[in-house]
């Protein structure tokens, strides 16, 4: 208010900034107050969601592999040969040093070690000096899997009943440490090159995207249809209603493995059901088989994706009950007088929900479609636990997995999960720009 | 709804055609539906013969419909299940479920008497004031939507109930019987050792403390995500603030981030720190996920308050703290009913992040716990005993608290 005051230019400025009501020391303890009780939702929200995205970009341009997660250390390994030795008698300790990681050189590796009374070593190796009773080695770098080995006569100076315990009695130290693959300021563009130029990467697009638009219609229309069953009052109907959510309130991971079950071509009951009535001949492999027949369109022959249609309809199974609770709220709110109007005006059944119904579900159904889809699109446990990405399955979000953890190449993995993040960007956008104003 | 009326002869648009469309398909769909729940329950090796079904179902409807409309009575339904009781007998030559009569013939008996009772009053529903001829359009209209509806009922309720039928009765079988016959999910009473994969799983498994573990977990994420929620959502309902609206709105593009996304850096770095392969860990990444849910749900149902009472609380003296302790929570709790049981559900039920994140089986949640059985080494019954345990619980939840958690789905039902 103060500098408000101060100049004319600088209040007319205020004014064009500020809502109207101006910016009094109320509304600033207010906007204090909010903002405070908002932090710990900022928190959270930007340790967990918005600082992993930005460390998936930092990731995908990073050679590391699953392995690279814990920093390389050198380790070192003592052994002796021999028990019991008589005094003037040798024996051999050998010292492996070695570093376990993979990919990343160990840097200032060395080790220490101290000898225990009454034996002696003859140190002949120009890395190491023997000062006192303590032995210190330092080899500098250490490759990636790299390993130093170190044998050295020892003399008992009296007799020893068990040199093994007594030299290792005292532990060697290794020292040197690599740098941490995740903090390195090594990149690399080759996890990109990787994931654009396996053949596979549009097979896998073009799986994303088909099952993306058929679960998410399917799922869509599978709920309109239950909502119409359930749209008028009648006995049961509650229960109806509780038995449709069944599919989605279940643990993703039970339904799953129950359909798995279900499916199974061996031992699975749908196929036993089916040969039984003898639609088919012989089992069907409904999750494990990429194609089955051919469809001919328009004189272009297209294998029908057996697979991936199983997994759609599982996807359309699982989350009807969402459709199907929107647009069963919507339609009981439309107002019945329209209806009344229509039956005096002789429009048959068809006629009223084609006209009258589904202009009025038009919008909950292209919210629904539009945030469906995203969700879809990121769905991964789901086609995980039924096929693995086998089959023809793979999405993008599978794809994901199956770099990073299968393959153990977390670089590469989170390569794929920027573009799933570029094409999810562009779904929002187009998801904002259609978006409705309304709340 | 005024009565049926016959506007001219017979025709494509006449109730003689409903009637054939309803007695085919019903006849067809329930002589499926009868004959494999029959297997299933049985184990009988059931062939039913839907052929002969579809036509008794078509003889029973043009029996009604041939029966003038003001002369059918409870008498008429009563012929109308001989007719379809003898078509089905001589069609499928004496065996109705494609089986010999001596076989279990109690359950065949059984099974015809619901076949016949419910595709006949499936029937008399659809068409019993139907008349035979041609109808209005907007009749015929009536009387198709009649049969879809019909039809409908049984798809979905077929399509939900099978699965979970199969995923219960599985648990309770062993893996040479399943593959002996996987029709046969009769349950043998007098087993002595019927719920053997449970016992296993509770004791070689673990799963007493993977309840614990995951009760735990839940009700951690419902109280971490409440305490932080309620306060934003306040925030964003009620304070004045730059950046509300542009806030409010963002919050809805949290959620549309994929958990995929943020696994990989989320091990990556849990791993570093050492919070990977623990509880804590996930009581980290758990509200995170579920807090702008929450949040968006809380600040729309606050709004919706009426804030005069808020108001003249602080009138009264009372601190903006002390109003929302004192007057909005106590009006909220049914909102905070709602969105606990929305939160407690993911939470229950999330699999990616404790599938990537927990090595230890001391510390396993049911999903992580579930996914450790899906082995080629044990059996199957123990994986879907295992689904059944993970199951239970929630289902108990949702039947107990349904008009909550209804409310709760459907205002975050955009997630999932």
């Amino acid at each position: 208010m103060t500098e408000v005051a101060q100049s004319g230019v600088a209040r007319r400025e205020a004014e064009a900034v500020a809502p109207p009501q101006g910016v009094g020391p109320l509304q600033k303890r207010e906007a204090r107050l909010a903002w405070t009780m908002l932090a710990p939702t900022f928190l959270i929200v930007a340790l967990i969601v918005a600082l992993p995205l930005v460390a998936n970009f930092w990731i995908s341009a990073k050679p590391i592999q699953l392995a690279d997660l814990r920093a390389p250390e050198a380790t070192i390994n003592e052994r002796v040969s021999g028990e019991a030795v008589a005094a003037g008698e040798t024996f051999r300790v050998t010292y492996t040093l070695r570093n376990s990681s993979p990919n990343l050189p160990v840097r200032g590796a060395a080790f220490t070690d101290t000898l225990p009374e009454g034996v002696d070593l003859a140190v002949d190796d120009e890395r190491c000096v023997l000062s006192g009773r303590n032995l210190t080695c330092t080899f500098g770098n250490l490759d990636p899997r790299g390993r130093e080995r170190l044998r050295f006569e020892a003399t008992a100076l009296t007799d020893i009943s068990n040199v093994e315990a007594l030299l290792e009695g005292t532990a060697a130290v290794a020292q040197g440490r690599g740098e941490n693959a995740l903090t390195s300021l090594s990149f690399t563009g080759e996890n990109f090159r990787k994931v654009f130029n396996a053949t596979e990467f549009w097979d896998v697009l073009w799986t994303s995207i088909l099952y993306t638009v058929f679960g998410t219609g399917g799922a869509l229309i599978l709920g309109l249809f239950a909502a119409l069953l359930l749209d008028q009052a009648f006995r049961g109907r509650a229960f109806l209603r509780g038995l449709f959510l069944f599919p989605y309130v279940a643990p993703v991971i039970a339904v799953a493995y129950t359909w798995v079950t279900l499916l199974d071509p061996n031992s699975g009951a749908l196929n036993a059901i089916l040969m039984q009535i003898g639609a088919t001949e012989g089992p069907i492999n409904f999750l494990g088989q990429r194609a089955a027949g051919e469809i001919s369109l328009f004189g272009l022959t297209v294998e029908f994706p057996l697979a991936l249609t199983t997994v759609i309809i599982f996807e359309a199974w699982r989350y009807f009950p969402l459709s199907f609770l929107f647009i069963l709220a919507r339609m009981q709110s439309i107002n019945t007088d329209m209806y009344e109007a229509a039956e005096i005006d002789g429009a048959t059944p068809f006629q009223q929900f084609w006209h009258l119904s589904l202009p009025q579900l038009a919008t909950i159904l292209a919210i629904l479609f539009l945030l469906r889809f995203i969700w879809t699109f990121n769905k991964f446990d789901d086609i995980f636990l039924l096929t693995g990405g086998a089959a023809g399955t793979r999405t993008l979000t599978v794809n994901v997995y199956e770099q990073a953890i299968a393959l153990s190449n977390i670089g590469a993995g989170a390569a794929v999960a920027v573009v799933v993040f570029f094409v999810l960007l562009a779904f929002a956008l187009v998801f904002f720009r259609f978006s409705p104003k309304e709340d | 709804m005024a009565a049926l009326t016959q506007t001219g002869g017979y025709g494509l648009r006449s109730g003689l055609a409903v009637a054939a469309l309803a007695g085919l398909s019903f006849g067809l769909v329930f002589m499926i539906v009868v004959g494999v729940t029959l297997a299933l329950v049985t184990g009988l090796p059931a062939r039913p013969p839907v052929g002969a079904a579809a036509l008794a179902g078509l003889a029973a409807a043009l029996f009604i419909t041939f029966t003038p409309v003001e002369r059918r009575s409870n008498r008429t339904r009563s012929y109308a299940a001989s007719i379809m009781f003898l078509v089905l007998v001589i069609f499928s030559l004496g065996q109705v479920f494609g089986l010999p009569l001596s076989e279990g013939s109690i359950w065949q008996l059984i099974g015809l008497a619901v076949f016949v009772g419910v595709t006949v009053q499936s029937i008399w529903l659809c068409v019993g004031d139907a008349p035979a001829g041609t109808v209005r359009r907007y009749d015929f209209e009536k009387l198709v939507i009649r049969v879809l509806k019909g039809q409908g009922y049984i798809f979905f309720t077929v399509f939900v109930v099978l699965p979970f039928y199969v995923m219960v009765m599985t648990s309770f079988k062993s893996q040479a019987e399943l593959l002996a016959n996987p029709l046969d999910f009769s349950i043998d009473l007098g087993k002595a050792n019927l719920f053997a994969s449970y016992i296993e799983l509770f004791t070689r498994f673990n799963f007493g403390t993977y309840i614990l573990n995951s009760a735990f977990v839940s009700v951690c994420t419902v109280l971490v995500t409440l305490l932080i929620a309620v306060p934003g959502a306040y925030a964003v309902a009620r304070l004045r603030f730059r950046g509300r609206d542009a806030f409010a709105r963002s919050i809805l593009l949290i959620y549309m981030v994929p958990a995929i996304v943020l696994v990989l850096p989320l091990y990556a770095v849990f791993s570093q720190l050492e919070l990977r392969n623990t509880i804590l860990g996930l009581l980290i990444v758990y509200p995170a996920t579920t807090i702008p849910v929450a949040l968006y749900m809380l600040q729309g149902y606050f709004r919706g308050l009426p804030a005069e009472m808020e108001e003249a609380g602080l009138m009264d003296g009372l601190t903006r703290i002390g109003v929302i302790i004192k007057i909005t929570l106590p009006l909220s709790l049914p909102a905070l009913a709602s969105v606990g049981l929305y939160v407690f559900m993911i939470a229950w039920n999330e699999f990616l992040f404790a599938f990537m994140f927990l090595d230890d089986p001391a510390i396993f949640t049911l999903p992580r716990g579930v996914a450790s059985l899906n082995s080629s080494e044990l059996p199957r019954e123990l994986m879907m005993g295992g689904a059944v345990i993970a199951t239970v619980p929630i289902m108990a939840i949702f039947l107990w608290l349904e008009r909550f958690m209804v409310q709760g789905l459907s205002a975050g039902a955009v997630k999932g």
